[in-house]
């Protein structure tokens, strides 16, 4: 049974179709990157698994029940870092947490404590004074000190440093070995190749690509550069290969992986000197769904 | 001097940002002194009703907490008497508020960090807003002149009394100025320089209630503590008595001393600090604060407390003054007609309570939409969507800010009456009797402020964000209605659709059980219709 389910997801603001038959599932115990530029779409479907938004149309299962019937109930099962935390400016950080964690239905003490001394955050300044920084991290501490079978996360990390990064990292991989499912969606692409097991890409609305990095990477071109003795000639003729450039006396070239042995083969007549292979990073798999477009919609998220 | 450089493009960008604000104060408070100017010198047409007032105005001990000294039996003098108090704590206010947002608040959003990288002088920002602040005072002073000699008054005391409002505005600028660089939030800088707000206010009543006649005047001279307060020196200018305009120069020479030290602490500290440590608070929650109801509390205690002081002192005065009724109608018979209209007949001791409880009843409607305006508030900054991601549902939310604001004022009016009741009565010889009767009285209003929040709740429910607009329009609508209504003849139809139309005007009149009734389920309905909305909608920014 998949902790998130939802098929077919239909979300209207007005004339703007902010989710456009979005299907979408996260797996028990995996951490799921969701991917996607401002405006596609993402806390929209985040806000309707929280039951903050009612969907038009469309499935969605969480936790095995209705987000929006069963709201409070999931509630005790889940825990949300929104991606912009305001907080009482009158209360202090430890109070925040504290609340927070009272009305989900009580925190790990200890969690909390070890979270607070991690994370470098002084509960006694008042929520006022904390920088965006410290103010997400009063909404992480309170989440991740809550013993729950799913964290929703919407760019938790957005304001934290690299070392606050670092540990970040290291403590939703703590949750995920407790056996808990985290849903992240972000823009630090290190990040979720850092840390998530399978990945989906939006895009106005709609999911346009779902798998493991691995199988992602299996839809994307490799880029080879090989250096040859003898003059390099018919690889552009070869099945599968792209883009084939000169460059400095090397070859550059985009291959498909299915056709990566042709290559190979054809290489080694012309006596290799040289030869790098980079599979594509995330960073170019997310740019090939964006790059190409300028992006049309840009009301649809909030 | 490089120190000061930017200071005139900054104070363009003051006026720029606040037009609409500045241009509200400069034109609506010489308007509201034309205003109660006008009404005034229609009351007290004659020298003989005159002499009544300054009477009364000598010898009422509210009169001369309130209203503070009078200067003679003059049109001006009573006119001045009448509207000081409201123009010159709006001078302060508006100059406090305004000095605080265009530094404090600059520095605490980050925009004088912004503008400190720029080619702009360490003094700048503040000289820039005390330019602004203090020609806004000056302009409007200079327009209420105008307004009170176009209405026929002498010159020479509409100039006096018109720069001693103005001074007041002036003095705390200089107020302003130095909390600014005190506190690291503008909040705190506001709260401070209100505190002096309130305690110039209550040396300037000790000072005028320890006061005494004059000897050979109509006129009643104040007792040393006024000399302390920026409020009472604009009293001592003694507009339209005989003058005494060297007091004029105690404001400025205040402004320069207070500017003097500011300059001074803004050279001693970074930009965005402040010379109070910002206050810190308990690592833990304690677990009162871990429920809906315990955060409700928290968040509305303050706002609840400083009502509570507020209605109670008003009360004691309005019960203490309420003994001077008789005399006062005995020497002023249109007077006994404006409070017969407001309480609605019967003995007019009864009937001015009633009015009194009446104005509460409307005035704590204010803290009703206030409170309750707090849902829309947590909504549009993010916070209630975090709230309702945790195991709280939204019924749960929403009654509990629902119940929060009808406690609240529930508390509020109870208070109202027990002390208008207390301060009656001991004046009465009988403070138990009247105590416990206009407790009662007072709580006859409550199905009244039940149907404001009813309607807050409504709003919030169905229309959102239209729900702040819309929940003060509404409680502005039902304040016209009962004090306007009457007088311009409205239809009873639409009297009728403000919920204070319909409370019995107790004491005084008969309490019947079924417009409370009919009331109280008009709120129910309400409640129900915006619960249900709420439940069945997206929760928008």
């Amino acid at each position: 049974m998949s902790v998130i389910a939802i098929d077919n997801l239909v979300k209207t603001f007005g004339s703007v179709r902010a989710l456009d038959g979005l299907d979408l599932r996260v797996e028990p115990g995996e951490v799921h990157g969701f991917l996607g530029p401002n405006g596609s779409g993402k806390s929209t479907t985040i806000r309707i698994l929280l039951g903050l938004l009612r969907r038009d149309s469309g499935q969605v299962r969480v936790l095995d029940g209705d987000p929006w019937r069963d709201a409070v109930a999931l509630h005790r099962r889940l825990a949300y870092v929104p991606g912009d935390v305001n907080l009482w400016p009158n209360l202090s950080g430890g109070e925040a947490i504290d609340l927070f964690g009272a009305l989900r239905g009580g925190l790990d003490e200890r969690r909390r404590d070890e979270l607070l001394r991690r994370f470098e955050l002084d509960p006694t300044k008042k929520c006022r004074t904390y920088s965006k920084g410290n103010r997400q991290k009063v909404a992480i501490v309170a989440a991740f000190a809550s013993d729950v079978e799913l964290y929703v996360l919407d760019e938790p990390t957005s304001g934290l440093d690299p070392l606050m990064e670092a540990v970040f990292q290291e403590e939703v991989r703590e949750l995920t070995a407790g056996g808990a499912s985290v849903l992240l969606s972000s823009h630090v692409l290190a990040e979720v190749e850092a840390l998530c097991d399978r990945v989906s890409i939006i895009r106005e609305g709609r999911i346009v690509e779902s798998g493991t990095l691995t199988e992602l990477r299996h839809l994307a071109r490799t880029t080879v550069t090989v250096e040859t003795v003898r003059p390099l000639t018919g690889v552009a003729e070869l099945p599968g290969v792209h883009e084939v450039r000169a460059v400095d006396g090397r070859v550059r070239l985009e291959v498909e992986p299915a056709h990566l042995d042709t290559l190979l083969a054809h290489l080694l007549r012309f006596q290799v000197r040289a030869l790098t292979s980079a599979p594509p990073t995330l960073e170019e798999l997310f740019l090939r769904h964006y790059g190409d477009t300028v992006t049309t919609s840009d009301g649809g998220a909030r | 001097m490089s120190t000061f450089a930017g200071t005139g493009r900054l104070a363009r960008l003051a006026v720029r940002r606040d037009r609409i604000r500045l241009g509200i104060w400069v034109l609506g408070a010489p308007l509201l002194g034309y205003a109660i100017a006008e009404s005034v010198a229609g009351l007290y047409p004659d020298a003989q009703t005159r002499l009544g007032y300054a009477e009364t105005a000598i010898t009422s001990v509210v009169a001369r907490a309130f209203n503070g000294p009078i200067a003679g039996a003059d049109v001006g003098a009573v006119v001045v008497t009448e509207s000081y108090l409201t123009l010159a704590l709006l001078a302060a206010l508006l100059s406090t508020f305004a000095v605080i947002r265009h530094t404090r608040q600059n520095e605490e959003t980050g925009r004088a960090e912004l503008l400190g990288a720029a080619p702009v002088g360490r003094y700048a920002l503040l000289t820039a807003a005390l330019v602004v602040v203090v020609g806004a005072n000056v302009l409007a002073a200079g327009l209420l002149a105008l307004a009170l000699v176009g209405i026929g008054l002498p010159v020479a005391g509409s100039l006096a009394a018109a720069a001693a409002i103005g001074g007041v505005g002036v003095a705390f600028t200089g107020v302003a100025a130095v909390t600014a660089q005190l506190t690291v939030t503008s909040r705190g800088a506001n709260a401070l320089a209100a505190a002096t707000v309130g305690v110039a206010f209550l040396l300037r009543a000790a000072g005028d209630v320890l006061g005494e006649r004059a000897a050979t005047a109509t006129r009643l001279d104040s007792a040393w503590p006024v000399w302390l307060s920026p409020l009472g020196w604009g009293t001592q200018v003694r507009a339209f008595g005989p003058e005494r305009l060297w007091v004029l120069a105690l404001p400025i020479a205040l402004l320069v001393a207070c500017v003097a030290v500011a300059y001074l602490l803004a050279e001693r500290r970074d930009v965005g600090a402040g010379l109070l440590a910002a206050r810190r608070g308990p690592a833990r929650a304690a677990s009162g604060l871990l429920s809906p109801a315990g955060l409700t509390w928290r968040l509305h205690r303050g706002a609840l407390a400083g009502w509570a002081v507020a209605v109670a002192v008003l009360g004691l005065a309005m019960g203490v003054a309420g003994h001077e009724v008789d005399a006062m109608i005995a020497e002023n018979p249109q007077a006994a007609e404006v409070i017969a209209q407001l309480g609605g007949g019967a003995e007019l001791v009864d009937a001015y309570l009633a009015a009194m409880l009446g104005i509460f009843a409307l005035t704590i409607g204010a803290y009703v939409v206030q409170a309750l305006l707090r849902t829309r508030t947590d909504e549009s900054d993010g916070i209630l969507e975090a709230l309702l991601a945790t195991a709280v549902s939204r019924t749960r939310w929403l009654g509990t800010q629902v119940l929060g604001a009808v406690l609240g004022a529930s508390v509020l009016v109870l208070l109202a009456g027990i002390t208008t009741g207390l301060g009656y009565g001991v004046a009465d010889g009988d403070p138990v009797g009247w105590t416990v009767d206009l407790a009662g009285a007072a709580l006859l209003r409550l199905p009244a402020l039940l149907v404001v929040a009813g309607v807050v709740t409504a709003l919030f429910g169905a229309l959102p964000r239209w729900s702040v607009g819309l929940s003060w329009a509404s409680l502005i609508v039902f304040l016209l209605l009962g004090q306007l209504g009457s007088v311009l003849d409205l239809p009873q139809a639409a009297l009728n659709l403000s919920p204070y139309t319909h409370v019995p005007s107790v004491p005084g009149a008969d309490a019947t059980a079924p417009p409370l009734l009919v009331l109280t389920a008009v709120a129910v309905v309400l409640l129900a219709a915006g619960l249900a909305a709420f439940r069945h909608r997206d929760t928008p920014r």
